[in-house]
């Protein structure tokens, strides 16, 4: 092993901590610079690195990626009704129990692939979101969620004497983490899963993973067995999910069982596939677009888009509030599959194909030396 | 790049700086309470003050959202003084001025929480800590409700419920941040027994249709509890998802079931779908046990009885609130709903408006917007006026009690909107209850939650 990290690794890393970490500021201006959607940017973008380990590494598209998130949450949520409202504990729970779930599924669903692989993962995916609105009701709460309440048992919090005044929230070491303290908390977590995702890309392990990928019978053939390989990756990944779906639950200690559903287990794919399957960075600004998207454009309604458009005469303002409202508010879903259904056509590389096109262009006209980190462009 | 050349506020830098420190836990005693003394979350400074509406826009409860936001915006016109001024006028007591809230001009940011406790959180969250929302309403589902109403009590707001039916609301999870206006499940319960008793005897057996959430689960039990204290039988208790379609597969078993009572614990799209399939089912048309069988919603608005249609004529459920009660402020009410919007308001819409007015006159009476003091001007509020007869907000539980509505559907409607009757108002000595019967425990006012 020549160096620690190579020099283009070192800078990506730094560049993506970077870009993670000034996030308040340079989001500011596009009207996203609060805690809460830069705690659900670092959250889905964890969920988005972990996916793409399996997904963009190894080759397996799971479409029932939900379900781990949401035991990691109901899990976490669990943690702190029972032990204690700290937060390290609940996600220590949350990655140990999604990463045993992710190994009996994976276990089971790994013994085919491609296309029944996928439908495995949904029908188990769904299967869990279905336990969770029916049998399970007494551990999920149904449809109105798991809550905290104050007369939760919280042994190791009553051991130590802890009472509580108002509503618990969960903290970390007795300091909360609402608001900007727990975007950072998340933050670190996302510079972490990027690091570690980094290594496991450039390491043996990773390379076993991307020949998996490339052609799994020419491994077998080899000599290989490839499945202890595809189950590591897919428990991993499974722990990534779980992580983020704790972290969700320590910022918002609520668990519901709508984010184990199957959309939002095609959000993650959509995430990888918009931002770069296979690239690092690119499932993370997949996952921040979407909820960009999702939190920015639904908020629209049609007196700012009136206000928006009221420079135009009254009639041709009417018209264009009529046509773009159609797009914003309820209707954003429509704005993302056209987004979505442009960058598939013409970008099938995702969004980090387009940064390396326009890289390749800048690098064509001669601005020589252009080493400018790649994932700072894009996000915007 | 384009951050320097922008330069940075200083402000920004404070915070982002601090927030840093703090996330890094280098420096957790920084901040003390003390330091906050007067200050609290969204403590607005300028000229006007901002309500948050956490509205279903989409998904099953999608119609009574859009009642609701229509609601809010004359609610808020009234206390801005636009308008003829609707309920102001006959509040009794009242300390509105129709100048806006303490002077100050009331606007809204509003967020579609497409009827899913999530988002709906995501939602009151985003009007919070961007938008500088003083206070969250509405929702149209119990589970929003008590997942915003948790939410609003971790951030020091007050959350004003929509419409929430729940036992739970104001029962298990009540919490002091929040207030509920509507009715609840028990009191449908106390008040429905009674009629149905007198209108289908008392040797009945009865099969229970049931929305699989917080709200479903507490009305089929209070209504359980109710009918078999008339001496009902209930025959079995089905739970269906909530925002199912097709009820074929729930309906087909009652036939054979032995029940002559079918009760429907839906609301919104779902009792549309299930009353009008039940309907083609034949169910009312059948005899079973040698009784002619019958349906029950006990809990119906106008919005529903018109998306059911025919399906709805004769059967009994309950209502908190309708346009053609013919008391001052529910004609008020209705007179300038109507002639802005064209058509009669729902009960979802009533209980909105009222509840965005309550807010504000216990603001102006307690002459600030810090929560506490607030909080404690609520509490134990007699008023009048409002449509429902004499109400008080409880102290107890933050459950309003006052008269509730049994309602029929028109067997002749007069017009699309004339779908339900009222036969009978049930006062409110009949239907209070002791609050401590559910549990629950409210919490503290103070110390005030900062948000960020």
């Amino acid at each position: 092993m020549p160096k620690f990290m190579s020099r283009n690794d070192l800078l990506l890393f730094a560049g993506f901590s970077l870009v993670v970490l000034a996030m308040p500021i340079w989001l500011a201006p596009f009207g996203a610079g609060y805690p809460d959607l830069l705690q659900r940017f670092m959250i889905f973008g964890i969920f988005a690195v972990g996916f793409n380990i399996l997904f963009g590494l190894t080759g397996y598209l799971s479409f029932g990626h939900a379900a781990f998130f949401g035991v990691g949450s109901y899990a976490a949520v669990w943690s702190f009704k029972l032990l204690t409202l700290d937060a390290i504990p609940a996600m220590i729970f949350a990655v140990v129990i999604s990463g045993l779930f992710a190994l009996v599924i994976g276990f089971l669903c790994l013994r085919r692939s491609g296309i029944y692989f996928s439908i495995l993962t949904l029908a188990f995916a769904q299967m869990s979101y279905n336990l969770a609105y029916s049998v399970l009701t007494p551990i999920t709460n149904g449809e109105t969620g798991l809550q905290l309440t104050l007369n939760d048992p919280r042994v190791l919090d009553a051991a130590v004497g802890q009472g509580f005044v108002g509503q618990p929230v969960p903290n970390l070491l007795g300091q909360q983490l609402s608001g900007y303290a727990g975007f950072y908390f998340c933050a670190s977590f996302l510079i972490l899963g990027f690091f570690i995702a980094q290594r496991i890309a450039g390491s043996p392990f990773g390379m076993m993973l991307k020949a998996i990928k490339s052609n799994q019978t020419r491994m077998q053939f080899t000599g290989f067995n490839t499945r202890p390989y595809a189950l590591s990756a897919f428990v991993i990944s499974g722990m990534y999910a779980g992580l983020a779906g704790a972290l969700l639950a320590v910022t918002d200690p609520l668990a519901g069982a709508e984010r184990m559903q199957w959309t939002a287990s095609g959000e993650v794919v959509l995430m990888t596939i918009l931002g770069g399957v296979g690239t690092l960075v690119g499932p993370v600004i997949g996952a921040w677009i979407i909820k960009y998207f999702e939190n920015i454009l639904s908020a629209l309604n049609d007196n700012i888009l009136a206000r928006f458009w009221s420079f135009l005469p009254e009639g041709v303002a009417d018209v264009l509030v009529k046509v773009t409202s159609k797009f914003v508010g309820d209707g954003w879903h429509l704005t993302l599959g056209l987004a979505f259904v442009i960058v598939v056509i013409f970008l099938p590389g995702g969004i980090m194909e387009g940064v390396r096109r326009v890289a390749a262009l800048f690098r064509r006209s001669g601005s020589s030396g252009a080493k400018t980190a790649p994932q700072t462009q894009p996000a915007e | 790049m384009t951050i320097l050349k922008r330069g940075l506020s200083r402000r920004r830098v404070l915070q982002t700086g601090m927030a840093g420190i703090i996330g890094s836990g280098v420096a957790p005693l920084v901040f003390t309470k003390g330091a906050w003394a007067q200050e609290f979350c969204n403590n607005p400074t300028g000229d006007t003050v901002v309500f948050g509406l956490n509205l279903p826009l989409t998904g099953t409860y999608a119609e009574e959202g859009a009642d609701e936001q229509k609601a809010y915006e004359l609610a808020i016109a009234h206390l801005n003084g636009e308008g003829d001024g609707g309920l102001l006028n006959v509040l009794q007591p009242s300390a509105l001025k129709g100048n806006g809230i303490l002077g100050k001009k009331v606007t809204y940011v509003s967020s579609d929480s497409q009827t899913k406790s999530d988002v709906a959180r995501a939602g009151a969250t985003r009007m919070i800590e961007r938008d500088g929302a003083i206070m969250i309403t509405g929702g149209s589902s119990s589970g929003e409700a008590i997942a915003v109403q948790g939410l609003c009590q971790e951030m020091g707001v007050i959350f004003m419920a929509g419409l929430t039916h729940s036992n739970d609301t104001t029962g298990k999870d009540k919490r002091r941040y929040g207030f509920r206006h509507f009715f609840n499940a028990y009191q449908s319960g106390i008040g429905l027994a009674p009629v149905l008793g007198d209108a289908y005897g008392k040797d009945r057996r009865a099969y229970h249709l049931t929305a699989d959430y917080t709200w479903g689960w507490t009305q089929e039990e209070s209504i359980k509890n109710a009918t078999e204290g008339l001496g009902w039988e209930t025959v079995a208790a089905v739970r269906t998802p909530l925002g199912a379609t097709d009820y074929s597969q729930y309906l087909t078993p009652i036939l054979n079931s032995g029940a002559d009572v079918l009760i429907l614990n839906h609301y919104g799209l779902d009792m549309v779908n299930s009353l009008t399939q039940a309907v083609q089912f034949g169910m009312r048309d059948r005899q079973a046990n040698g009784k002619d069988f019958q349906i029950v919603t006990p809990l119906i608005s106008e919005l529903m009885a018109k998306g059911a249609g025919e399906s709805v004529k004769g059967i009994f459920g309950t209502s908190n609130w309708h346009w053609n009660l013919q008391d001052p402020g529910s004609i008020a009410f209705t007179k300038s709903f109507g002639a802005k919007y064209g058509s009669p308001p729902s009960q979802a819409a009533h209980t909105a408006y009222v509840q965005a007015l309550l807010y504000a006159d216990a603001v102006e009476r307690a002459g600030t917007f810090y929560p506490p003091e607030v909080i404690k001007a609520l509490e134990g509020f007699e008023f009048d006026g409002m449509g429902n007869g004499p109400t008080v907000y409880r102290a107890d539980d933050h459950q309003c009690i006052k008269s509730v509505l049994v309602v029929q559907g028109n067997e002749s409607p007069t017009s699309e909107f004339d779908v339900l009757n009222v036969f009978q108002e049930i006062d409110r000595d009949t239907v209070a209850y002791d609050p401590a019967i559910f549990g629950g425990e409210l919490g503290e006012a103070e110390p005030v939650p900062m948000c960020a």
